[in-house]
């Protein structure tokens, strides 16, 4: 819990709603509601994401979402990522230029989830990049999302695509 | 989590009975939003110190195999939600559609924020909050093997109504309610957004009753004429609800119900000329405290033989309560209607006055037809109420876990089909 008082707002209130689901139910879904064990050699095993989603869309792109969730003890990094639906996907962050204005670029190092904690991916922050689009991106189906964790591991995440409006920040230098 | 000394101020008010040692007895003890399982309809008991605002954690109670929303106690406010599938019905689209709107229903009502939700924060007070979708006949027609199996057809045409085009049968339909209008608010947009893409907006009849805690629990609803309106309805207690209102027979549908929607516009202009006497007469209960005219309590069974002292039947044949009433144990059906009244500066007192009439049950040929006939025929209720919107929808079961409302009716098991 102690990670997501530094997350914006917006997130705080999923954050604790989905830790409330885990306090009221036996099935545990929030990162640190069951303590890691530390044993696992494997990222992957420890490594999940919660409520992720895609934007749906007819364009050539569009971004992944979710919470990234680490069960461990020691910090996780997500060092890459593919779709089912995208040729090209890059981890991305969004930073202030020093005009003011919002812009994406790709994320150096990729997104580092402490251990027992949690990394969010929204509109406006940190999210998973999809370019080059194989396919339209229709709202009610599912992607998968394949992520790379740093000890090589890969976790398989499957998507629901959410018809949002948002989410169409500038493109840092327009170089996408 | 597990009780960290971090407290958010909502999470503290939502746990803030537990946190106190139970002291909010009234509201169920531990914090309702949080579990799922409680059954949010315990009883609150007045005079009980309140933490914190109980009605807005209280989650509707799950109604196991059926949708939401029916046997629910019914809440404040509506928003009846009327869908077309754009380009026709389609199989892929509907199914997509339903799945996120399944998901959005799961979420909202459990008091948290939708996937990709952008105001979360609206979702915090649950409020009682239901989803019940229903589909049209064009849907059951097109995208359902061996619709005649379901068996909702389309109304029939009654004498005196007035349908406008406006209110007229859609091919999906979301009854969404909710104690609070402001999470009713947010839960009826993001139903809206994710069914854009599928689905173009017909109309959205909107319906309240009195706010909650505003009369005793069980009390039936008051109808904008005045009346008492409901008296006589099918209680989920009695043995004979389950018969009347859940379809039984085709697997797909076992748990299902069906929809009738009636928008009946009052002319209250018109009822504002007749006196109390002339009221009453015309339904045939006081408007004090709805007992039939024959009759002392809102529950007595009224005596249609009683006559006055100059031989005439103290409740007129033709008034409401003795046309309506079942003739039968198959006429009866559940009732859940709302009010509603609406600015409108082009009508007489500038305004659209009347009631949604929301009714469940199993047989819609068998129970709802016949009775409207009846009315339609001699109803000296008539002459101030006219029907503008007629409705029909099958409602399926509860919603397969992991899967979507309408699942067994679209993607069918196959050999449950059939077996069926």
């Amino acid at each position: 819990m102690n990670t997501s008082t530094k997350l914006a707002t917006g997130v705080l209130a999923l954050t604790v709603a989905s830790l409330l689901t885990a306090c009221g139910s036996d099935t545990s879904e929030a990162a640190t509601d069951e303590p890691a064990t530390g044993q696992s050699t494997d990222e992957a095993a420890q490594f999940s994401v919660e409520d992720p989603w895609v934007k749906a869309t007819d364009e050539e792109m569009t971004a992944a979402f979710g919470t990234l969730v680490n069960e461990s003890d020691e910090e996780i990094t997500v060092v890459a990522a593919t779709t089912s639906a995208s040729d090209m996907t890059e981890l991305h962050e969004t930073v202030q230029n020093d005009d003011g204005s919002m812009a994406m670029q790709a994320k150096e190092g990729g997104f580092t989830i402490p251990a027992g904690g949690e990394h969010v991916l929204e509109p406006g922050g940190d999210h998973v990049m999809m370019m080059d689009l194989t396919e339209p991106v229709e709202a009610g189906t599912v992607v998968t999302i394949t992520f790379t964790l740093d000890d090589e591991s890969t976790v398989a995440v499957e998507s629901t695509v959410k018809p949002f409006t948002g989410a169409d920040e500038n493109y840092q230098g327009g170089e996408h | 989590m597990g009780g960290g000394p971090t407290w958010d101020r909502r999470r503290l008010l939502r746990t803030g009975a537990a946190a106190f040692g139970g002291a909010g007895v009234g509201w169920g003890a531990s914090a309702v939003v949080a579990d799922r399982a409680v059954a949010a309809d315990q009883a609150t008991s007045a005079g009980t110190v309140q933490l914190t605002p109980a009605a807005g954690a209280e989650l509707a109670p799950a109604a196991g195999r059926h949708q939401a929303g029916i046997t629910t106690a019914p809440q404040a406010h509506v928003a009846l939600i009327g869908w077309d599938l754009r380009g026709g019905p389609t199989s892929s689209g509907l199914t997509r559609m339903m799945r996120l709107l399944t998901d959005d229903a799961r979420r909202l009502t459990a008091g948290e924020p939708a996937l990709a939700d952008t105001e979360p924060e609206l979702a915090a007070y649950p409020s009682r909050l239901t989803v019940t979708f229903g589909f049209g006949p064009r849907v059951l027609d097109r995208l359902v093997r061996r619709p005649e199996r379901i068996g909702l057809v389309e109304l029939p045409a009654f004498a005196g109504d007035r349908l406008e085009e406006s209110w007229a049968q859609t091919d999906v339909v979301a009854q969404v309610c909710c104690d609070d209008p402001t999470t009713l608010a947010h839960a009826r947009r993001m139903l809206l957004k994710d069914a854009d893409a599928f689905a173009s907006l017909r109309w959205v009849q909107e319906g309240f009753r009195t706010a909650r805690g505003t009369t005793p629990e069980g009390t039936t609803m008051r109808n904008l004429m005045g009346q008492v309106d409901g008296t006589v309805n099918l209680d989920p207690a009695e043995p004979a609800f389950d018969e009347r209102v859940w379809a039984a027979g085709d697997q797909r549908f076992a748990g299902g119900t069906f929809l009738v929607v009636r928008r009946i516009r009052m002319d209250m202009a018109g009822w504002d000329r007749v006196d109390r006497v002339g009221r009453e007469a015309t339904i045939g209960r006081r408007l004090a405290d709805g007992a039939p005219l024959t009759g002392q309590n809102e529950f007595d069974e009224p005596d249609f033989e009683a006559t006055d002292r100059y031989g005439f039947p103290v409740i007129d044949p033709a008034s409401h309560i003795a046309r309506a009433r079942h003739r039968t144990p198959a006429e009866q059906f559940l009732r859940r209607a709302y009010n509603y009244d609406h600015t409108d500066l082009s009508r007489d007192g500038g305004a659209d006055t009347g009631l949604l009439f929301l009714a469940y049950t199993c047989d819609v040929a068998a129970s709802f037809v016949p009775v409207q006939r009846r009315l339609a025929e001699i109803d000296r209720l008539n002459e101030w109420v006219k029907a503008i919107g007629s409705a029909v929808y099958a409602i399926p079961p509860a919603a397969p876990e992991d899967g979507y409302v309408g699942q067994q009716l679209l993607e069918p098991d196959t050999d449950e089909e059939d077996n069926a």
